[in-house]
């Protein structure tokens, strides 16, 4: 794959207030797409075509995103159509209701998400299994959360032991586990072409 | 599941922890302000480093009925210490489902020479280190994810300033060396050649990097933070102060931001009293002296 010249018009930027975002920016730099750090309300000054939500503490991240004033202009963004990744942490972000958690965040996703639904740490695993559109891909699932319920008009992309762990709402992918961790950036790369690039397209056409 | 797979697993949830604040707490009470202050780990024990400096004699790992207090109280990883080469502690730590286990120079040495071998856990182990050969000497066993070895319970940063500032340059040393000087350097630090290697090709320690002991206030955290910390430890300095609530966000809004000095300004406003603290000179006992 290596440098693809023809995504350097692309600039995502990837909430950096706690977590694996360096990961992420990683990834997509591979993918030849420009990226920045959010860590603050005047970062979300510049024109960006999409949004990263990274891995971390998802109780840490949701009250940073309100101290910082951050949570209510990102959440217009997405609801709006910002074509939004969020990996683990990122997914509790982006659920409509939590089953073992009295806090909801951008509630953007229609989805119902169970916390460490694998348990402490000793639960997190490694696996390979399918993504829909990708083929089978590697999954790095540290203390995660699963989908345990999706509304009728959610796709499901992929599932582990029967429990869905991807899904795409419009333009919001969200993942139980890390595509961030391994090497293999087809899930970057999906959301990218898939998403990212579509939008655009479609937004031109609109305009 | 291998037991390269589980290291893996180990070392992803310690980067799933960087740019946070993992704070030492005694209660479950405590747990849930650090929670709700926006910690991102908590280090469940006994007494904080302080009490422990007060108190001396010899100190162990924590009632494991306290722990399990801790992790019924919070959503968030939860961390406990085990002494030096104190490998039973580790497995009735492990034995809990602790998420991270401290093998801790705060607590009294079990074993004045070997460490825990951490490759016979599935729980994740984090070590303190003063220097690349401390750091590396632990990764070798081990270990998933360093943090500094700064005094702890002493309110003092020059300690932790001082292990980040010498293993950077170490790391720098290594990055700039022909790869036929890397055989000797790794006999040098009683560490294998491929850890060096690795170091030398990276330009990074192969796991996490946190900050620990001595981290008092919001700019001692992005003091830290500026000096390459990945995340930071916060012992005594939350609930030994006036405001711990307060402090404690303070803090991690600092870790986040670390470089904006206007906001750290603003962050350090009516904090109220911060730790006491001691010097470094003016202590008796090096707790960071402890395991080599």
């Amino acid at each position: 794959m290596g440098e693809d010249k023809t995504n350097n018009h692309i600039k995502i930027g990837v909430l950096a207030v706690q977590g694996a975002f360096a990961e992420h920016r990683t990834m997509l730099e591979k993918l030849g797409v420009e990226t920045f750090e959010i860590r603050q309300l005047r970062d979300l000054e510049q024109d960006f075509d999409g949004l990263i939500l990274p891995g971390g503490e998802s109780t840490v991240q949701g009250k940073l995103l309100h101290d910082l004033g951050l949570f209510e202009p990102l959440r217009e963004r997405i609801e709006s159509g910002l074509p939004t990744l969020g990996t683990c942490a990122g997914l509790i972000l982006l659920a409509e209701k939590l089953s073992n958690d009295g806090h909801t965040y951008f509630a953007t996703t229609p989805v119902t998400v169970e916390r460490n639904a694998y348990g402490r740490q000793l639960g997190s695993f490694y696996t390979e299994e399918n993504f829909e559109g990708i083929g089978k891909i590697p999954m790095t699932f540290i203390r995660a959360p699963l989908i345990q319920r999706a509304s009728q008009d959610v796709q499901i992309l992929a599932t582990v032991q029967n429990q869905i762990v991807a899904v795409r709402y419009k333009n919001q992918l969200a993942i139980s586990f890390h595509p961030e961790l391994n090497s293999d950036l087809r899930v970057h790369q999906y959301f990218v072409e898939e998403i990212v690039k579509a939008n655009q397209i479609q937004a031109k056409k609109a305009a | 599941m291998s037991t390269e797979n589980r290291y893996e697993l180990n070392k992803n949830l310690a980067q799933m922890l960087k740019g946070g604040v993992i704070m030492d707490v005694t209660t479950p009470e405590q747990a849930k302000i650090a929670e709700a202050a926006g910690a991102a780990a908590v280090m469940a024990l006994e007494r904080i480093p302080a009490d422990i400096r007060a108190a001396g004699g010899v100190s162990r790992m924590s009632d494991p009925k306290m722990i399990k207090g801790i992790q019924d109280a919070v959503s968030i990883p939860v961390m406990a210490k085990c002494r030096i080469g104190h490998f039973v502690e580790a497995q009735l730590l492990e034995a809990i489902e602790i998420d991270y286990i401290d093998e801790s120079e705060v607590l009294s040495p079990a074993d004045d020479i070997f460490h825990i071998n951490k490759h016979e856990f599935k729980v994740p182990f984090v070590c303190g280190a003063r220097d690349l050969g401390e750091a590396l000497r632990r990764i070798e066993e081990g270990a998933s994810m360093i943090r500094t070895k700064g005094e702890p319970g002493t309110g003092d940063i020059v300690q932790a300033v001082r292990h980040i500032r010498l293993m950077n340059q170490e790391i720098a040393r290594i990055t700039s060396m022909r790869e036929d000087e890397l055989f000797n350097r790794a006999k040098e630090l009683q560490v294998s050649y491929e850890l060096v290697r690795y170091v030398h090709d990276h330009k990074r320690l192969p796991v996490v990097n946190f900050a620990a002991g001595g981290v008092a206030t919001p700019a001692d955290a992005a003091l830290m933070m500026q000096l390459g910390a990945e995340g930071v430890f916060v012992g005594s300095g939350i609930f030994k102060s006036g405001n711990p609530a307060k402090r404690a966000a303070a803090i991690v809004q600092a870790v986040t931001n670390y470089t904006d000095a206007k906001l750290i300004a603003k962050l350090s406003e009516d904090l109220g009293e911060a730790m006491v603290g001691i010097n470094e000179n003016e202590i008796a006992l090096l707790m960071a002296e402890r395991g080599k």
